[in-house]
């Protein structure tokens, strides 16, 4: 029985550790605590809202976030603005509609229901506009990097000058996180670049956790419901396990053969 | 005890029972007579089920809000994993579900190696077993080219251009098999259609596994035949039914902690990228539970004998109960195919690991030496082990003494098997 369970956990150790295998060939990412981590993880909120405003002031004049909607930044979970305060966002954006009876498009001031508006009309004019490299959407993007969260708050704080024999083109930076080094996004953060409402001192560090920490939850807007589940589903299981185990014991009692 | 003479007590059960005898099969179910030293390694047939019919009802609810269109696809996995009331949860489940599944699969599929529960009367049992396993690969396969992500686009890719190495007619089947000249909407409509068929196509062959298994019964750890029923068994209900379920809620709590504590771990970040034929990711690995065919695939310098060494590494697995010359089940009593059996496993694993990797350098190396001996293990070791291995002395029953031999040692062996 300890045999099964120790080979158990090996060979899913084993499986799990495929993926990690090629984060070895890059720099050590640099730590920091992230609150949304371990069994009752959760978002710090005043985070979120520092880190909304960073990917408004900063990211979002490059970076699109398609599969936001205004409402998500009321939701619970999330940065939980007040309704008020998202539909005031909302209705800084302009918003492309139509058309209308007339058959024209027409723009009017965002809703709760909008998407997050886009910076470029498409990936082509995105492209264009910075020097043939696409700003990628930054719905997903702390999953689809391999070092997640880690990775993306290392990169924000990882530019350097090009070591000694490295030439980097025109529109191309040094970044020592960066698969390559090479990355045609120029350094964005720098110290006091954003003013907090809430008084927190604007350092490059502070801004990086902040919005990375944004983009964990645009990533995964359920995380917190999850975590909670997860744990009332695991505690469930763990009792049922065991209530299953005497019951199984005293039923394999009758006969002479352990289980 | 035996179904033949079952008659239901109420006058309405033998009513419907002489049309439809399906209290019979009930009962046969329920009495089943199962050998009573099965260890918890036999769970996982009915883990298995389980996964099987978790795959099914997640699968169904999220075909109800997935579309299978190139330039949606992607579009509508975020609005489950967004919008959709627990999308995320049925999502999750599902992903990591299909890795569960082979977890257990493999760890049935070497329960059988090690107990040579594929030895007659039982090699039927085990042929439709490797059917299911096909299935499922081709299940997964598919099931992960539907997010529409790089690795479903790039995986697709590799996967499909496998076909081209037939001679001739190669390049033809690709382009039938995409439906155009790439990998497109075509594709992935197809492989939708099919992802939805397979599941209960595997459920009809279940259904077929488990009926060829109550034939001849169950093989057990001692690997001896039994009588059934005798004091060797215990009816299925309530004995077994308990301990699968005790063994099933520890499996499901290793599957929650997957799917709400690290949920993507066992996927591939890529594939939170949306597909983009012009871009090739760096490393294009499939999901963990097909690297060691990867990496076999792989290891053979051309294309058209790496495929077919890929496809004899499975099919080598039908032939097994004819391979497999020894007479004696057990590996308990096998002390040299003990030996080999564990050898095989690490192989496998080390085929695994370096399948994830680049196939260069030493890497690559390992690959072939890996390969290699895997087909030693099943074309000459097997074969040659049943001719000159020494076995131990068996038990006539589960609970009598051991006839001949050492009974000191035999006595161990014997326990060791009880309560392992």
């Amino acid at each position: 029985m300890k045999n099964f369970f120790r080979t158990l956990f090996l060979i899913i150790l084993l499986a799990g550790s495929h993926y990690n295998s090629y984060a070895a060939e890059k720099a050590e990412y640099i730590k920091t605590d992230w609150s949304f981590k371990g069994l009752f993880g959760k978002f710090d909120r005043a985070s979120l809202q520092r880190g909304y405003q960073v990917y408004t002031e900063v990211c979002s004049s490059c970076h699109s976030m398609k599969y936001l909607s205004y409402r998500n930044l009321a939701e619970k979970g999330g940065p939980e603005f007040s309704e008020v305060q998202v539909k005031a966002i909302a209705a800084s954006f302009e918003v492309k509609d139509g058309p209308n009876a007339d058959g024209e498009m027409f723009t009017r001031p965002g809703k709760l229901s909008d998407k997050f508006v886009m910076p470029y009309e498409n990936i082509k004019a995105a492209q264009a506009a910075n020097g043939g490299a696409y700003p990628p959407d930054m719905s997903v993007l702390v999953k689809a990097r391999g070092g997640g969260v880690d990775y993306i708050y290392s990169l924000l704080q990882g530019y350097e000058d090009p070591p000694a024999g490295v030439t980097l083109d025109e529109g191309v930076y040094y970044n020592k996180y960066m698969y390559g080094n090479k990355i045609k996004m120029a350094n964005q953060l720098s110290d006091g670049l954003v003013e907090y409402s809430d008084g927190t001192n604007a350092t490059v560090e502070q801004m990086s956790k902040d919005v990375t920490t944004f983009l964990m939850w645009a990533a995964e807007p359920h995380l917190e419901a999850r975590h909670q589940m997860g744990f009332k589903a695991i505690f469930y299981l763990i009792i049922l396990t065991t209530l299953v185990y005497f019951s199984m014991k005293r039923i394999w009692s009758r006969i002479e053969t352990k289980v | 005890m035996s179904d033949h003479d079952y008659t239901p007590k109420s006058k309405v059960g033998k009513w419907f029972n002489d049309r439809l005898p399906l209290l019979t099969l009930a009962n046969h179910l329920t009495d089943y007579p199962t050998p009573k030293n099965l260890n918890y390694w036999w769970t996982f047939g009915g883990i298995l089920t389980f996964c099987l019919i978790t795959q099914i009802v997640t699968g169904l609810v999220l075909a109800m809000h997935y579309i299978a269109h190139a330039d949606m696809a992607f579009d509508s996995v975020e609005h489950i994993m967004r919008d959709v009331n627990y999308g995320w949860l049925i999502r999750y489940i599902h992903a990591n579900g299909a890795s569960m599944f082979f977890l257990a699969v493999y760890i049935h599929i070497f329960r059988s190696l090690f107990y040579g529960s594929y030895k007659a009367p039982r090699e039927i049992i085990w042929i439709i077993g490797i059917i299911i396993y096909l299935l499922m690969m081709a299940a997964a396969f598919m099931g992960y080219v539907l997010p529409w992500g790089q690795m479903s686009f790039w995986g697709a890719t590799v996967i499909t251009n496998l076909f081209s190495a037939i001679p001739l007619i190669g390049e033809g089947i690709v382009t039938w098999l995409w439906g155009g000249y790439s990998v497109d909407n075509p594709t992935l409509t197809r492989f939708f259609t099919l992802h939805y068929l397979i599941p209960f196509l595997i459920l009809g062959l279940v259904v077929l596994h488990i009926w060829a298994l109550h034939v001849p019964g169950n093989n057990n750890p001692v690997g001896i035949d039994i009588k059934k029923p005798s004091k060797d068994t215990v009816p299925f209900h309530p004995y077994i039914v308990i301990k699968d379920g005790f063994a099933l809620l520890m499996f499901m709590i290793v599957f929650a902690f997957f799917v709400f504590y690290t949920p993507n771990i066992l996927g591939h970040a890529d594939n939170y990228i949306e597909a983009d034929p012009l871009v090739t990711p760096a490393h294009i690995v499939p999901e963990w539970y097909l690297l060691p065919f990867y990496a076999i695939l792989r290891s053979v310098p051309d294309k058209l004998l790496g495929v077919v060494a890929m496809l004899s590494a499975i099919l080598i697995l039908a032939a097994l109960p004819w391979l497999d010359t020894s007479k004696i089940r057990s590996a308990v009593f096998r002390p040299l195919y003990k030996q080999f059996y564990w050898i095989l496993v690490a192989d496998v694993l080390i085929l695994g690991y370096v399948g994830a990797m680049p196939a260069e350098g030493l890497y690559l190396l390992i690959a072939r030496v890996a390969t290699a001996y895997y087909f030693l293990h099943f074309l000459i070791i097997l074969p040659v082990l049943g001719f000159k291995e020494k076995t131990l002395p068996i038990p006539l029953s589960i609970t009598e003494p051991i006839l001949g031999g050492s009974p000191n040692l035999a006595t161990a062996k014997n326990k060791e098997s009880l309560n392992n």
